[in-house]
């Protein structure tokens, strides 16, 4: 199977006052097309720092990261948003909609920034992906009108309208609760059936288990990398959630 | 990302923000309504002096004597009676770009019909006078050559003088006035022509032979001016050349020598006149930039406000793949959109109340699609120069901070 993602030794320091501080201190690993892995690890372990280099919102200091065999070390800032704008979906644990704007429009966003795609395609790609979140008849709601859990639903169909080899979600599911958090959870899952690569950054144990690999951080090295030989289905999980009073 | 999803972002931003976008545009309406408004006003008053001073005659010109009067030198009494009879036949056989010659002298005094008196001046004229001042006869006729030989005490009366004398509906024609006690036979009676652009009553006047004034009325024998009129407007320069050649020889002036007479055209005082709106035009414009520079300082400050509210959506914008120069267009266009809709209803503004000077106040209004077009690109400019720094800050936005900034 492709490699979609292949870091090597990636460092990343910041400089705070004149102290430096590191990040990232040499981070390697694969991840290869369909795979579904989510990276753990206690808060300021360096999993956002990871993942914006990932999602060429940043660069490493130090080391090689291939996109999809690309290498991005080198490119140009204009390059990287083509890059992002091509390849990549975002999912943000605050979700990101843009506010007065209706679900349909914030969905199409990632596609005008590419002008190779027609208004016609767009609206239909937009409209499509919706429908397989679940929110069909939501079309023209604006976030103030939805849940939480819509709105991320919103944001999925968001980072999946431009068809990106990867979606990079950090800590997606942070803001819901638990019932939601599971109803997201598979929808990631089905998404993966169906081929999608996804990358996932959470620091609830409960969430990694629903994933089929997972790598853990701690202080910007990587600690353990493990595959889930029986991923948890979040559809079942949910199943067995008391049932909510009426 | 294309222009017209760009149009639509800003559209929908400033609709969002709809009263604070009014706000900021106040500054640029309030400038550009009153720049179109006092150029209306400006160029009204401009266009109807030049009315005025068309109508004044045609393609006059008009030799005085003593050097150009307008340098406000006084003459002394000598300097003023070097004009004399030959000068207007040299000039009225010579010159080439000539319509019209008639020598000009002015008297002083009452006229007197029956119980009634009015001061009014009695100019001495030839019957071209007519041609060159644009005045037509409305009733009787205007003395002839014969009656200019003989110098017979005729005249022609301005309406102002028969209403003075003769009260309004009476023709006088036939009737016999005084003047400083000079009885003169009343021959015909000018049209009505109203004021002078200076406001001057061009209605009060007599018109009788030349030679009768010199002779009868004032006992003297120069002139005290020479009015032409030029074949056409594009000759008056040539005309003018001539007529100052044919009175420097007449007058023996030596090459080097200044003149004693002066030869104005009915054009050099449409440029004098217009010269004083120029400079007028200049201080509107001044105003018109100031006003603009407050209106765009206003727009920058509330496009710095744009870009801080919103520096989330920019960070995702640029997640989703934005470019810098994507954001820099975006909040560009918003930039100009307030400025050119400002703009937009600032020229109805300004036109709206320039038609409501005219139609109220009666003042004369033109409103120039110069002014407007003008507006249009100031407004413009002033959008792309005031939106460009804080535009620029959003397009330098980092990401990964604007997307995390609370
Ligand atoms: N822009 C920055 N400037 C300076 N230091 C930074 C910056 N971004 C991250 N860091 C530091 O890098 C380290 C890793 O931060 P990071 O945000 O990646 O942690 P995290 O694992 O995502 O934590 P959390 O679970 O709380 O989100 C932290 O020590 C943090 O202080
Ligand atoms: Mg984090």
């Amino acid at each position: 199977m492709s490699e979609i993602i292949k870091a090597l030794n990636l460092k990343r320091e910041f400089m705070v006052g004149n102290q430096k501080v590191l990040a990232l201190k040499g981070i390697s690993f694969a991840v290869h097309a369909g795979e579904f892995v989510t990276f753990m690890g206690a808060s300021g372990s360096g999993k956002s720092t990871l993942l914006n280099i990932l999602g060429c919102l940043d660069t490493p200091s130090e080391g090689e990261y291939l996109l999809d065999g690309i290498s991005v070390k080198s490119m140009s800032k204009n390059e990287r948003a083509r890059l992002r704008n091509r390849k990549i979906g975002f999912v943000f644990q605050t979700y990101n909609l843009l506010p007065r704007t209706t679900a349909l429009e914030n969905v199409e966003l990632p596609l005008m920034y590419n002008p190779e795609i027609s208004s016609h395609d767009r609206r239909e790609k937009a409209k499509m992906v919706l429908e397989a979140v679940g929110l069909a008849n939501r079309m023209d709601h604006t976030p103030n009108q939805m849940s939480g859990g819509q709105q991320q639903r919103v944001a999925i169909a968001r980072a999946l309208v431009n068809d990106p080899v990867i979606i990079l979600a950090d800590e997606a599911t942070g803001n819901l609760d638990t019932r939601t958090s599971y109803e997201i959870m598979a929808l990631f899952q089905q998404l993966n059936a169906n081929g999608k690569t996804i990358a996932f950054v959470t620091h609830e144990p409960d969430i990694a288990a629903f994933s089929q690999r997972s790598i853990v951080l701690r202080d910007g090295r990587i600690t353990r990398d493990e595959v889930i030989s029986k991923p948890a289905s979040a559809a079942d999980a949910l199943a067995g959630l008391p049932k909510e009073e009426e | 990302m294309n222009i017209i999803n760009l149009f639509r972002i800003s559209l929908k931003a400033l609709y969002s923000n709809k009263f604070r976008a009014l706000l900021t545009m106040l500054g640029i309406i309030i400038g550009v309504a009153a720049v179109i408004a006092m150029l209306a006003i400006g160029q009204g008053s401009k266009q109807s002096i030049q009315d005025e001073i068309s109508k004044m005659g045609s393609n006059m010109l008009m030799i005085q004597p003593g050097a150009d009067m307008f340098q406000g030198a006084r003459m002394s009494a000598s300097a003023t009676q070097t004009m004399v009879l030959e000068d207007y036949e040299a000039i009225k056989a010579n010159c080439t770009y000539l319509a019209a010659v008639s020598p000009m002298v002015n008297a002083n005094g009452q006229a007197i019909y029956g119980s009634n008196n009015t001061p009014v001046g009695m100019q001495g004229v030839n019957e071209d006078f007519l041609h060159i001042r644009k005045f037509t006869i409305n009733s009787g006729r205007m003395f002839s050559e014969r009656e200019i030989a003989v110098s017979a005490k005729v005249c022609v009366l301005g309406q102002t003088v028969v209403e003075d004398l003769f009260g309004a509906g009476v023709d006088p024609v036939g009737k016999s006035i005084r003047y400083n006690k000079i009885p003169f036979e009343v021959i015909g009676v000018l049209s009505e022509k109203g004021e002078n652009g200076m406001g001057q009553d061009q209605d009060n006047v007599i018109l009788a032979p030349y030679t009768t004034v010199q002779k009868r009325i004032m006992a003297i024998t120069y002139l005290q001016g020479i009015y032409t009129s030029t074949t056409n407007e594009e000759v008056t320069q040539k005309a003018k050349a001539e007529v100052e050649a044919i009175m420097r020889s007449q007058h023996n002036i030596k090459e080097g020598d200044s003149d004693d007479f002066n030869v104005r055209s009915q054009q050099e005082m449409l440029t004098m006149f217009s010269s004083t709106s120029t400079v007028m035009t200049i201080l509107l414009a001044v105003i018109a930039g100031i006003s603009l520079i407050v209106g765009g300082i206003g727009i920058m400050n509330i496009m710095f406000v744009s870009v801080t509210e919103r520096t989330r959506e920019i960070g995702l914008r640029m997640a989703v793949g934005a470019r810098g120069r994507d954001i820099l267009s975006q909040f560009l266009i918003e930039a100009v959109l307030i400025s050119v809709l400002g703009g937009i209803i600032g020229v109805a503004i300004g036109v709206g109340s320039a038609s409501i000077i005219r139609n109220t106040l009666h003042w004369p209004v033109v409103i120039t699609s110069f002014s407007i077009v003008l507006s249009f690109a100031v407004c413009t400019f002033t959008g792309v120069f005031f939106g460009w720094y804080p535009a620029k800050k959003a397009a330098n936005l980092d990401p990964i901070d604007a997307i995390r900034y609370e």
